[in-house]
């Protein structure tokens, strides 16, 4: 039997897979964006029309669509840098010398990232109550006042990045960890003989070595969190008053619960549009400030 | 600043991290084990008045969550079961095996990597649907048998594997299905291992795709059972909790025993390009 062959045996049932169940319908979502497929449709394929860019013209004028894109980006523009700065705070210290029971530490701090979203989504839900949550009783031991988390459209956004901060930061502190660890000790020496004090070492030693893993760990993380989805649809339902409502979780609200496939299509793309512009713009950013 | 109080803050900082991270499973388990009402109260109780299983014994004999459970179980397992033998044997193929085309293939894979999922989902319902795979456990299953994050963690590891190895095993006159089975495998045990949690703790956590394609309750996974309960038995926060903890302990335990795997394969993942 010729390599070739055996090649392509070998490759089969991947690629079958992946282009079926993958790259066939990423392909058709968009020429699905540009039919009016809807409950009569499912029903009857004969009741499929081709509307071209309408279900993104209906889109652009839907005050919904706007509010839930703009809850994505609150939630990305503020979630990512808090997630960050704790996983980049959790791997200094556990890079750090001084460090007792460092496996210990680790696998405590990364223990969040392998739970079931749904599961601690739930748990988020009692602790942050406003009449019996924990959180509001510490609040007010501390002399402050309750807040109603999840009652409040100002408040429940918020609580939701808090929940995906304390669910994810774990992941990016393992890798920034492996990061910090392959700098070489001796830029540090060097450092400090000079008699550079940690703050500048950290400047001019730490955050240079530690730039391409932040940009790429950093990019990774906003496209993963445009993606915000279960958390709404567990801890909230998208409310109160519509404030969690994210674009995926119109997406799915538009496609499963109102059968709306063509318009859902439509956010999905749009949505991948805006990810893959917002990525890119990111991307080129930390090259010329690379470069700089 | 003295090295006795740096050392004291840098350890109390962790500690006060570790405290934050793992304080809500711990209440969870607590409250799991409450008798159903006591929760509720002011102040929060911390610990059970009196310890008792009440809650899991309504959580399996009454609401089901056995079969949730069993479900998960069985979907997983196939998952990754299936999902290994796919991606194990193309990342070979993209490693060690030539044929024309394939850095370029191998490239538009990665490229789709930035696609997001979800993008598919909407199509992918629909061609399920006229297949007739919706709400059955092959809906869940069938598009997770391959992923390219799998392809291309075992691509790169089987790049390790001297060619020579395998030249000398074909002058041989062993065939290339022996050589995959006997030779390659065995060096490639430790991906294996790895990719089969990674997939294993992917499929046990994932939410959006079984919510859409599971659409009765008798193929619900315990995620998707949990998110109904969550709606149905809001007040009772013992019973929910008892859940998560049915839910989160195997995925937890899971990563527990194999953390060194694990924690080996996410930074291998992350080392792109």
């Amino acid at each position: 039997m010729n390599t070739q062959r055996v090649a392509w045996l070998f490759l089969a049932p991947a690629l079958l897979v992946l282009g079926l169940f993958f790259l066939l319908p990423v392909a058709a979502a968009f020429v699905l964006s540009l039919t009016d497929y809807d409950l009569y449709a499912l029903a009857d394929l004969r009741h499929l029309r081709f509307v071209a860019l309408g279900n993104y013209w209906e889109l652009l004028h839907r005050p919904l669509f706007w509010s839930a894109l703009g809850h994505t980006f609150y939630f990305v523009i503020v979630g990512v840098p808090l997630s960050l700065a704790a996983s980049l705070g959790a791997a200094l210290l556990l890079n750090s010398p001084l460090a007792r029971m460092q496996a210990f530490f680790r696998t405590a701090l990364f223990a969040p990232v392998v739970t079931t979203v749904v599961a601690v989504a739930v748990i988020w839900r009692y602790l942050f109550n406003t009449k019996y949550g924990l959180v509001n009783y510490a609040l007010q031991a501390l002399g402050l006042h309750p807040v109603d988390w999840l009652g409040d459209p100002h408040w429940a956004m918020p609580t939701i990045i808090l929940f995906a901060v304390w669910k994810n930061f774990g992941y990016n502190m393992i890798i920034l960890l492996a990061g910090l660890q392959a700098i070489p000790p001796d830029l540090y020496e060097a450092a400090r003989i000079d008699g550079a004090s940690l703050a500048r070492q950290f400047w001019h030693i730490t955050l240079p070595m530690l730039r391409p893993t932040l940009t790429m760990v950093g990019i990774l993380t906003v496209a993963g969190y445009f993606q915000l989805f279960a958390e709404p649809y567990v801890i909230t339902e998208g409310g109160p008053l519509q404030s969690t409502v994210s674009a995926l979780f119109l997406m799915y609200e538009e496609g499963f619960k109102w059968w709306n496939l063509g318009a859902a299509s439509a956010v999905a793309f749009l949505l991948f549009v805006v990810m893959f512009a917002v990525t890119g713009v990111l991307l080129r950013l930390a090259r010329r400030g690379g470069e700089a | 600043m003295s090295p006795r109080l740096a050392k004291a803050l840098v350890n109390g900082l962790l500690l006060g991290g570790a405290a934050v991270a793992l304080f809500p499973l711990l209440w969870m388990l607590s409250v799991s084990f409450m008798a159903p009402g006591t929760a509720s109260a002011l102040p929060p109780p911390l610990l059970p008045g009196q310890a008792t299983l009440e809650n899991y014994r309504t959580l399996f004999v009454r609401v089901g969550m056995g079969r949730y459970l069993a479900n998960s179980l069985l979907v997983s397992s196939a998952i990754t079961l299936l999902a290994l033998a796919c991606n194990m044997m193309a990342g070979y193929a993209f490693a060690k095996l030539r044929f024309g085309g394939r850095e370029r293939l191998f490239q538009a894979l990665v490229g789709a990597l930035v696609i997001p999922a979800q993008v598919a989902m909407l199509p992918l319902f629909l061609l399920l649907k006229y297949i007739g795979l919706v709400n059955s456990f092959a809906g869940v299953i069938v598009p997770a048998m391959a992923t390219i994050f799998g392809v291309y963690l075992v691509r790169q590891y089987a790049r390790g594997i001297p060619d020579e190895l395998l030249e000398a095993a074909r002058i041989d006159g062993a065939g290339e299905w022996r050589i995959f089975a006997g030779i390659v495998l065995p060096l490639l045990k430790p991906i294996m291992v790895t990719l089969a949690i990674f997939t294993f703790l992917a499929a046990w956590n994932d939410f959006m795709w079984p919510l859409i394609v599971l659409t009765g309750q008798e193929h619900y996974t315990l995620p998707i059972g949990l998110a109904s309960l969550a709606r149905e038995h809001a007040q009772d926060t013992e019973l929910m909790m008892a859940g998560s903890v049915v839910t989160v302990l195997p995925v937890l335990g899971l990563f527990l025993a194999m953390q060194r795997y694990y924690l080996q394969g996410l930074l291998l993942g992350s080392v792109k390009g």
